[in-house]
């Protein structure tokens, strides 16, 4: 930032011209950048306090072969750990499972939160009680949803357990996962919609009508125009939720327990490191966790490149 | 960025700061009050324990007050609970009411104190062998054996006129049943956890077989090991489950059978009263008889369950927590929570007490199955062995016996040296 400031002035016209949104920083301006600063600085200091430690003790723990059940056989073994998680078939199994629900609920739930938010946005009946019906599911929390689902997919004690025939659907692979993605994309879809309605809300109405005059049908005005305006927004929601589903635990913990092969890689990291109390292999899948969720947010800014949020012009204006 | 001048207000701010992340952990420290020891027990859900907690009080006359800490009713989140606190060395803990599978490993990580001298003797006068083995590590007494546990078949005498000896019994008496339309089902624990576990050390146990040699430290997985593979899979593959077998635990286990879709039950004595309760109709057909075992000629031998009370190695008052485990499983208390609470006690002569017979009709076969029981193998790598195991035996249908058991032989003497990744 400051790096920035110092660049900028002897090439303004350059900039101007290339860019219309890059201002010259006045003095008062540049004050008041400082001052923003300082005022967040107690946060990020406590932000760094709570986070930046135990991600780094983490990383310690991962270089050393550490299990509290045997505290006198602690030692330092460099990379050994990450050799025996890469090199498990459970990791991988974990981390294909993981994958799959991450790709298929966040597309889903990028369609039907897309629904959704046009739903809650264009109502003009009853708007309020639209919106809240359809954040329902947003405000019940996970474990009891999920015990929900676990009973309702239950032969005997469910409506839902029958559905398809004889047979207990959550006692197969294929039909566990789709009960899982399920729970997760009734979950959380709400909360896409709400990411994206406020997306929408930013596509000005004269832009719609315009494009409507020049005979633009509703698919185009949905595509040439709705889209591009709306597509920090949609960012934002995408990578929220990639983040997010990456990271499912409650639902696999409460419907199957990972049975039948439906671990995620965090419920394998909770496995190894509160039940099975090693810390060494458990850190070392949490650290590897953590390096997928940052390629994930990586990939996301650098593909949508400036429109991202994070990137210069998306991020400030 | 640093401005002298305003140092002083950023630094109150950060003195504001620590304040506000330190104020949870003062808050949280319990105090004593009037001299009196505060002895915190931690025990999972039980519906009499408070009493007897009252009493212990009442009879201590001031020598220690205990509060009764409710832990989480699944064994798995007990555990998680003691063991995340004991391992961050929190001294808040007392008294730990610890499955019997646990000993072992709370023991090797020195997270409880071992039992000598005289509260060692007091611990194990009367008590039965096999509950009071399971309290030992390397020799040494580290628990009381508060009560113990293990699981009967429970059968429909309008369906099943006489018990079954064995499993092959039982799974031809259930298909008969299936092929002429009546309840046919056998319900049991079949869920990837160690329920499964204890169901499969049953079969192990009964065909006089090994998972671990004698020390606990190697995998031996011996030919009753395998053959006992084959049995779980006979059985899981035979049409005579529930449908929702690979995902049931104790209580959907309970309620399956309640339904009225299963002619066998095999489960701990709690569906006893259960079934007096939610199944009326039921109550007068169903029985109960020893477990099934593999030979018609051997008598089954069954996994003892139950729980043992330990102090914590971070107590600071020691010697008021032995004092208030010990009143926890004094004889007249564990035959307070035997009638009140239906847990089996672990001091054999209680077994004649009159006051058994009718909470306890079945008495006779619990204290018979429990003097031949089988305790799990004991190694403080247990949780890592039973994750293991029920990860592999989990569906039983699909169980290979020679190939899972060779890859179980890798697998868990990985688990018992803690390399490897658990499942």
């Amino acid at each position: 930032m400051t790096a920035e400031t110092a660049t900028e002035k002897p090439t303004t016209h350059s900039v101007r011209a290339q860019r219309k949104a890059k201002a010259r920083i006045s003095e008062g301006k540049r004050q008041e950048r400082k001052l923003g600063w300082l005022l967040c600085a107690p946060a990020a200091f406590v932000m760094i306090a709570v986070t930046a430690y135990p991600i780094l003790y983490s990383v310690w723990l991962s270089f050393q072969r550490f299990d509290l059940k045997f505290p006198d056989q602690r030692e330092f073994i460099g990379l050994g750990n990450y050799a025996t998680v890469l090199t498990n078939e459970y990791w991988w199994t974990a981390f294909g499972i993981t994958t799959l629900i991450t790709v298929v609920t966040v597309a889903v739930e990028l369609v039907l939160g897309m629904a959704l938010a046009w739903i809650m946005f264009r109502t003009l009946v009853g708007r309020g009680l639209v919106r809240t019906a359809a954040l329902i599911p947003y405000g019940i929390v996970t474990v009891v949803a999920a015990f929900s689902w676990k009973f309702a997919w239950t032969p005997d004690t469910g409506y839902l357990g029958n559905l398809f025939g004889e047979g207990a659907p959550l006692t197969e692979r294929a039909s566990s996962l789709a009960i899982i993605m399920l729970a997760e994309i009734w979950k959380t879809t709400p909360f896409m919609a709400l990411l994206l309605m406020a997306g929408l809300a930013l596509v000005p109405e004269d832009l719609l009508k315009a494009a409507s005059m020049d005979g633009a049908t509703g698919w185009q005005r949905f595509t040439k125009v709705m889209l591009p305006v709306m597509k920090p927004a949609i960012l934002v929601a995408l990578l929220f939720r990639t983040l997010d589903a990456f990271r499912v635990f409650d639902n696999i913990y409460v419907l199957t327990g990972g049975a039948n092969n439906t671990s995620s890689v965090s419920m394998l990291a909770y496995n190894n490191l509160i039940r099975g109390l090693n810390l060494g292999i458990g850190s070392t899948m949490s650290v590897l966790i953590f390096i997928a969720v940052a390629i994930i947010a990586f990939i996301f800014v650098k593909l949508f490149g400036t429109a991202a949020p994070g990137s210069d012009e998306g991020g400030r204006r | 960025m640093a401005e002298r001048s305003r140092g002083p207000g950023r630094r109150r701010i950060a003195a504001l700061a620590a304040v506000a992340l330190l104020a949870p952990s003062a808050a949280a420290c319990g105090s004593d009050d009037g001299g009196v020891p505060v002895i915190n027990v931690y025990y999972s859900t039980e519906q009499s324990f408070q009493k007897l907690v009252d009493e212990c009080n009442q009879q201590a006359q001031g020598r220690y007050r205990m509060v009764y800490q409710v832990l989480p009713r699944a064994a798995d989140e007990q555990r998680v609970q003691m063991v995340r606190r004991l391992a961050a060395q929190d001294s808040g803990m007392d008294v730990l009411g610890l499955d019997v599978t646990w000993t072992a490993e709370f023991a090797s990580a020195k997270w409880i104190r071992e039992w000598t001298g005289q509260n060692k003797e007091e611990a194990s006068r009367g008590t039965l062998e096999q509950p009071l083995a399971s309290a030992t590590y390397e020799d040494k007494l580290y628990a009381a054996p508060k009560n113990t546990n293990t699981q009967l078949l429970w059968y429909r005498t309008d369906l099943v006129p006489n018990p079954p000896k064995t499993w092959d019994e039982m799974i031809k008496m259930s298909q008969d049943l299936k092929s002429q339309g009546k309840p046919y089902e056998i319900d049991t624990m079949g869920a990837q956890y160690e329920g499964l576990v204890v169901l499969y050390n049953n079969m192990v146990a009964s065909s006089g077989g090994k998972i671990l040699n004698d020390d606990g430290t190697k995998a031996e997985f011996d030919q009753g090991a395998v053959d006992a593979l084959g049995t779980l899979q006979k059985f899981a593959s035979a049409g005579v489950t529930n449908p929702s077998f690979t995902n049931t635990q104790e209580d959907a286990a309970r309620l399956q059978f309640q339904g009225g879709s299963g002619a066998f039950q095999l489960n701990y004595p709690f569906v006893w009263p259960a079934l007096q309760e939610g199944a009326p109709d039921l109550k007068d057909k169903v029985k109960w008889a020893r477990y099934p075992g593999i030979d018609a000629n051997t008598p089954s031998k069954v996994t003892i369950g139950g729980f043992n009370l330990a102090v914590s190695a971070y107590s600071k008052h020691p010697d008021e927590a032995f004092q208030a485990a010990l009143c926890l499983r004094s004889p007249e208390h564990q035959l307070f929570s035997a009638v009140n609470d239906g847990v089996p006690p672990t001091i054999e002569s209680l077994y004649d007490d009159p006051q058994l017979d009718e909470a306890y009709p079945f008495k006779a076969d619990i204290l018979a199955q429990i003097k031949d029981g089988a305790n799990r193998p004991v190694t403080p790598a247990y949780q890592n062995l039973s994750t293991v195991l029920s990860a592999t035996l989990s569906p039983p249908a699909d169980i290979r016996p020679e190939q899972d058991a060779d890859a179980l032989r890798g697998s868990i003497q990985d688990a018992l040296e803690s390399k490897g990744v658990l499942p």
